[in-house]
Parts: structure tokens; C-alpha cells; sequence
């Protein structure tokens, strides 16, 4: 209980260094929204000048710093200055599609790669283990901007997968059979994307890490007593490798709203990358902030899940835990 | 002794990949900026070694591009006229290397402009595109990892050696950065640093917050090995004889870093140009009329080019083999340094 709890200050502390850190960038930036509004004009100076105290820019710093965390406590998180509303439901509205994309990508990604990296872990060095390292090398040094326009362009080119958007024109109109249908079908290409981009990484920690524990005497011992070796493998081995995934799974959870946005922008999904993107274009400050400082929640969350499934699936960090 | 083989064939193969880059004046048929409005969007040309009629010919040549009767956009070959190409030709003047002025080029061809990898919207030929472009993506590249290997350095070394509550903030702080996810940093930074700038400050620009973000992983291996270093007894004895700490740090801990800090910058340097390449690819980077990999590809992002012309994609590859490279000489220099952990066995983790 006391390493949770130290566990969920340490986060907190490390949210709270994140918020200051970008407010102080965002302090340090020159130019602002209202800049570019006074080289407009049709604004007179006055109204530029109301609208700056009205969103109590004119104020210092520090003063900003407070009610900006006052309203982060009303789920507010600032004022978008482009869309003249409260950035937290703008935000939700984004974050929700870029989890649709990024939570399906991830259980598919992770799927897969257990799948593949313990079945190469048990063939190691034979004909599919090398068949499976050659495929993730040649993944891994194509970058994800690469295979994401590249995969873009097939789509184009042959017409198969539709570009942009999350539904079509007529979704309103569809039984929800086919609402589901053409959901999915927009989600393909990007999901497509962001699982290739992942899945080599993972595949090779797996196998890396199941080959590792495949070597123990325990195993060696339950493959002598004739123990199948589907049960051997997921059952026995895959927990005793679960060390590392662990973390590398709380990083996956981490990413969920980070890791999608290049694919986002490339592939027109209306998430948080294209979003982001477009505050940081607009100058849109209390965006900007509320993105990243959202996109560090998930971040931490991600780390905490990680440490408290260590602590759940590994005795040694639990008696190093209590013996502090 | 393998080992040892592996690492310096990819060596050659990258100091090959770079020098071609770096020469691009010399491969580069043309200057990256030369327009020819009257052909925006030619498809790559073919080159051919027998003609129409059937005749071999020595000499490579083309057949120049004309627009297809009663169209606007597509384009056909000239069957009637043979343009041969001729090698270490002279054409465009350059500077090699920013140095020594030149004219000379691997190819160029008289009476027509030859497009091997086709045009852009502009007509300026793409394969000399790509190649200058390598120029500001690999130096980007290159630049950035020597920022974040120098703060990496001093920070770790500062950490390590000194200890206490310095170690204690600092060691903090790399924790911050490290689960920042870097591309937001990247945004992150940029979001907060002038949009109008000329081409040369937007590039340094880049190679400052590209440099900036990722020190912390190369900090937290330096300050591993410090840690370990100064209690060795050369160095305690060297204290013992009243070496100063900076004196300490430069001479005895400094080179025990080296092999670290190699092998990290084989992994940044490719991460970097990638960095380039995206923010570029973005916006936020490197601006027209200046070619680098990633404002190549912005053109992608309108949707009749994605459609139309497949060639503005080749860009994008050219970073594949430098990624390869750069990949298979991080893992021979871990495997080397004997620091082939299983998270590393993992592969290339961009974060």
C-alpha cells in the first residue's frame, strides 16, 4: 500500500513539473494569438485590448499559473481563443476518436505480437524465428511517416481503403449493423499504420524475453515431464518472461493519445494530433498546453498501471517493496 | 573479429551513403531551385539504350517529354528526337562541399532537361531535390545529436561526479524528459518558438530543439559510468595526488564515456533526421524555396498529388537506407561494447 502510494505522489509530482514546465515555454514564446489579430485591420485595437483582459492575459505569470489550475479543477483547462470556448470539452471530443484508433491498435498490436514473438521465441534460430527477425528488421528501418504516406498512397491509387475521416457522408442513415461496418472500415488503413509501426518492437522484446526464460532449468524440467507445449509456452514460460512486457505494455497504455499523432495528421483522422497541430499553427495557447498535459496524464497513468502490475505479477519487486 | 568485420562494413556503407550527400552537387544534375514552369509534375523519364526503330546506341539516352495531344497534364515521350545523356558533363555551377567551385556533374544532357526521378509543381527536378535535401536533413540530423550528446555528457558527468542533491535534480528532471513522448516535445518546443523565420534560422531552429529533447538517456548512461569510474583506484589515486575535479573529469572519466556516447549517437542520429523529417513534413520546420526530406513530402498532404503523382513519395525512401545503416551500427557497437541488454535486443525504440 505505502509503494502505491509513493508511486502515485511520484506521478503527481511529475504532472505537476510537466504543467509548470509548459506554461513556462508558453510564457517565453514570443508572439501570441492577439498578435497576429492586430495585424488584422478589421479588429480595432480596442477590441484586441478587451480581449486580452478578458482572457486575463495582462495578468503575471504566476497569477495565470492559479487560475489556470483553477480551471483544470473545473474541468475547463483554459480558454480556446480559436474556437471561443473551454479547451476541455474540445479536447474530449478529439481525445475520444484518437482512443478509438490507438486502444484498438494497441489489443491488436499486442495480440499479435505474443502470437508471433513466443511461436519464434520456441522455433529460436530455426526457419519461422528467422523468417519473423527478417520481417521486424526490414519494419523497423522503415520509419513511421514513411509507411504511413506510403500506405496512404496504395490506398489511393488502388481505391481499396477510404483516406480521411472516421464515417462517411450517409452514416446517419445506416442500421447499426452497418454503421459498425463503415466504421471499421475507416479505421483500417490507420490502425493498419500504427500496428505495423508497433508490432516490431514488440515482437522482438517477447521473443527476446521468452527465448531468455525458455533456457531455465524449470522449463527444461517441465519439458521433460511431458508437459504440452502450448501450455509450457503461454502458460509457464510467458509469465516468467512477463517482466519486461510489463513495462513495455505500461509504455503502450502510456502512448494511447501521443503515439498515433503523425498517422493522425497523415491519415486526416480527426484526433488530437491534427488538433494539436493546429493550435500550435494558430497560436492557440491554452490548447497547446491542455494537449500535452492530457497526453501526459494518460503518460503516467500508463507508468502507475505498469509499476502496480509489476507489483501484482512479480513476488521479488513485492518483498523488495515491503522490505523498504 | 566478426563482430569487428560487421562494424566497419557498415561504417564504409554509411561514409558511402554520406558522401554521396554531401557531393550532391556533383550528382545532381541541375540546382535544386532551377524552375521550368512549362513542366510541372513530369513523370520520371526512362532511360533507354535502344530506340524506337531498334537501334542500339552506346550512349544511354532519353526521349524528352511532350504533353499528350488535346490534354494538359499528361504527358508522353518524344519518339522522334534522341537526347543523349552525357556523363561528368558540364552544367550548373555549385560549390562542392560549400568549398570548391565547380561545373562538373556525373550527368547532364544537352537540348533538353533530363528528370530521372521526375518534377515537382514547379519543374524543378526531384532527384536534385532529394539530394540537397539530404544535405539540411542529414546536417539536422547530425547537428542535433551533437547538442544532445554534449548536454547529455555534461549533465551526466555534472550528476555523477558531483552526486548529492545536484544528482538527485537532475536525475529528476532526465526522468521528466525521458516519459515525455518526444514528438510532443518536439511540438511542444517549436509550439513556443517564433513561426516566421528564414530558411537558415529555421534550421538551426530545428537542430536546437531537436538537440534539446533527447538528452536525458545519454545523461543517465554517462552518469552510470562515472559513478562507477571514480571510485576506480587510478582515479582516487589521481586525487589523492591533488588533481583538480575538472582536471579528473577531462583526462580519467571523459574517456571511459566514449564508447557510450558513440553508441548513442548512432542511435540518435537517424531518430534526429527523422525528427527533421516530420517536423518539416509538419510545417514547423525547414521552409521552400529549401529542399529537405521532409517539406519534399508536405506535398503529399494536398490530395490531387497523393492521387496523381506517385514520385513526390520517393522523397520518403531516401532515409530508409541511411536508417538502415545508422540501425545495423548502433546493434554492432552494443554488441561490441558488450551492453547488449535485453531491452536493446528489442530493437530501435523511438522514444
Amino acid at each position: 500500500m505505502r509503494y502505491f502510494i509513493r508511486r502515485t505522489l511520484h506521478a503527481v509530482f511529475l504532472l505537476f513539473g510537466v504543467s509548470l514546465l509548459t506554461f513556462l515555454f508558453s510564457a517565453l514564446a514570443p508572439g501570441n494569438y492577439f498578435d497576429e489579430m492586430r495585424l488584422n485591420p478589421q479588429i480595432s485595437p480596442e477590441t484586441v485590448t478587451a480581449l486580452r483582459a478578458q482572457y486575463q492575459l495582462d495578468h503575471p505569470l504566476p497569477i495565470r499559473y492559479v487560475h489556470w489550475l483553477n480551471a483544470v479543477a473545473h474541468g475547463e483547462m483554459g480558454f480556446s481563443f480559436a474556437y471561443n470556448s473551454p479547451v476541455g470539452p474540445l479536447l474530449w471530443v478529439r481525445a475520444r476518436n484518437t482512443l478509438l484508433l490507438t486502444v484498438t491498435a494497441t489489443v491488436l498490436a499486442w495480440f499479435l505480437a505474443l502470437l508471433l514473438g513466443v511461436w519464434s521465441a520456441a522455433r529460436f534460430g530455426r526457419g519461422p524465428d528467422r523468417v519473423i527477425s527478417w520481417t521486424t528488421a526490414a519494419l523497423l528501418v522503415i520509419p513511421d511517416l514513411v509507411l504511413a504516406l506510403g500506405l496512404l498512397i496504395m490506398a489511393v491509387r488502388t481505391g481499396w481503403f477510404p483516406t480521411g475521416g472516421v464515417v462517411s457522408v450517409s452514416f446517419d442513415e445506416l442500421s447499426p449493423l452497418h454503421k459498425f461496418r463503415d466504421l471499421a472500415w475507416h479505421m483500417t488503413l490507420p490502425v493498419f499504420a500504427l500496428v505495423l509501426a508497433t508490432l516490431p518492437t514488440l515482437v522482438r522484446h517477447v521473443r527476446a524475453s521468452v527465448a531468455e526464460v525458455l533456457e531455465a532449468p524449470f522449463l527444461r524440467a517441465a519439458l521433460g515431464h511431458g508437459i504440452p507445449q502450448r501450455k509450457l509456452l503461454f502458460h509457464y514460460a510467458l509469465r516468467a518472461a512477463a517482466n519486461p512486457l510489463i513495462s513495455l505494455f505500461g509504455f503502450s497504455v502510456g502512448t494511447l493519445l501521443s503515439g498515433s499523432l503523425l498517422v493522425e495528421v497523415i491519415m486526416s483522422w480527426p484526433g488530437l494530433g491534427p488538433f494539436l497541430l493546429e493550435a500550435i499553427l494558430a497560436r492557440d495557447l491554452y490548447v497547446v498546453i491542455g494537449g500535452v498535459l492530457l497526453s501526459m496524464i494518460f503518460l503516467v497513468a500508463g507508468n502507475l498501471l505498469a509499476d502496480l502490475l509489476l507489483y501484482w505479477a512479480d513476488p521479488r519487486i513485492r518483498t523488495a517493496a515491503s522490505a523498504k | 573479429m566478426k563482430q569487428r568485420r560487421k562494424l566497419k562494413i557498415w561504417l564504409v556503407i554509411l561514409a558511402v551513403l554520406h558522401a554521396i550527400i554531401a557531393a550532391a552537387g556533383f550528382f545532381a544534375p541541375y540546382d535544386p531551385v532551377e524552375q521550368d514552369r512549362d513542366r510541372p509534375y513530369l513523370p520520371p523519364m526512362h532511360i533507354h539504350m535502344v530506340d524506337a526503330r531498334g537501334h542500339f546506341h552506346f550512349r544511354p539516352f532519353f526521349y524528352p517529354l511532350r504533353l499528350r495531344e488535346g490534354s494538359f497534364d499528361q504527358f508522353e515521350e518524344n519518339a522522334t528526337h534522341v537526347v543523349p545523356l552525357h556523363f561528368f558533363a558540364r552544367g550548373a555551377a555549385y560549390r562542392l562541399l560549400g568549398v570548391v567551385p565547380s561545373r562538373l556533374h556525373l550527368f547532364g544532357a544537352a537540348g533538353a532537361r533530363v528528370y530521372l526521378l521526375g518534377s515537382d509543381a514547379y519543374g524543378r527536378d526531384q532527384l536534385s531535390r532529394i539530394l540537397y535535401g539530404g544535405q539540411v536533413s542529414l546536417l539536422a540530423g547530425l547537428f542535433g545529436a551533437g547538442v544532445t550528446l554534449f548536454l547529455g555528457a555534461l549533465i551526466g558527468m555534472a550528476a555523477g561526479y558531483y552526486g548529492g542533491w545536484r544528482d538527485e535534480l537532475l536525475m529528476r528532471m532526465a526522468e521528466l524528459f525521458l516519459a515525455l513522448p518526444w514528438l510532443y516535445l518536439l511540438f511542444a518546443l517549436r509550439a513556443f518558438l517564433p513561426l516566421a523565420v528564414s530558411p537558415l534560422q529555421a534550421f538551426l531552429l530545428v537542430v536546437v530543439v531537436i538537440g534539446m529533447v533527447g538528452w536525458a538517456r545519454p545523461a543517465r548512461l554517462v552518469r552510470g559510468v562515472v559513478l562507477s569510474m571514480k571510485e576506480r583506484d587510478f582515479v582516487r589515486a589521481a586525487r589523492g595526488f591533488g588533481a583538480s575535479d575538472i582536471y579528473l573529469l577531462r583526462r580519467h572519466i571523459l574517456p571511459e564515456t566514449a564508447s557510450v556516447l558513440l553508441t548513442q549517437a548512432a542511435i540518435l542520429v537517424p531518430q534526429f533526421v527523422l525528427a527533421e523529417m516530420t517536423l518539416s513534413f509538419l510545417g514547423l520546420g525547414v521552409p521552400e524555396p529549401m529542399s529537405s526530406w521532409g517539406n519534399l513530402l508536405a506535398t503529399l498532404q494536398q490530395y490531387n498529388v497523393l492521387v496523381s503523382y506517385w514520385w513526390m513519395y520517393l522523397p520518403a525512401l531516401a532515409i530508409v537506407p541511411f536508417f538502415l545503416g545508422y540501425l545495423s551500427l548502433a546493434s554492432a557497437l552494443q554488441e561490441r561494447v558488450g551492453t547488449y541488454k535485453i531491452e536493446e535486443k528489442g530493437g530501435w525504440n523511438p522514444s
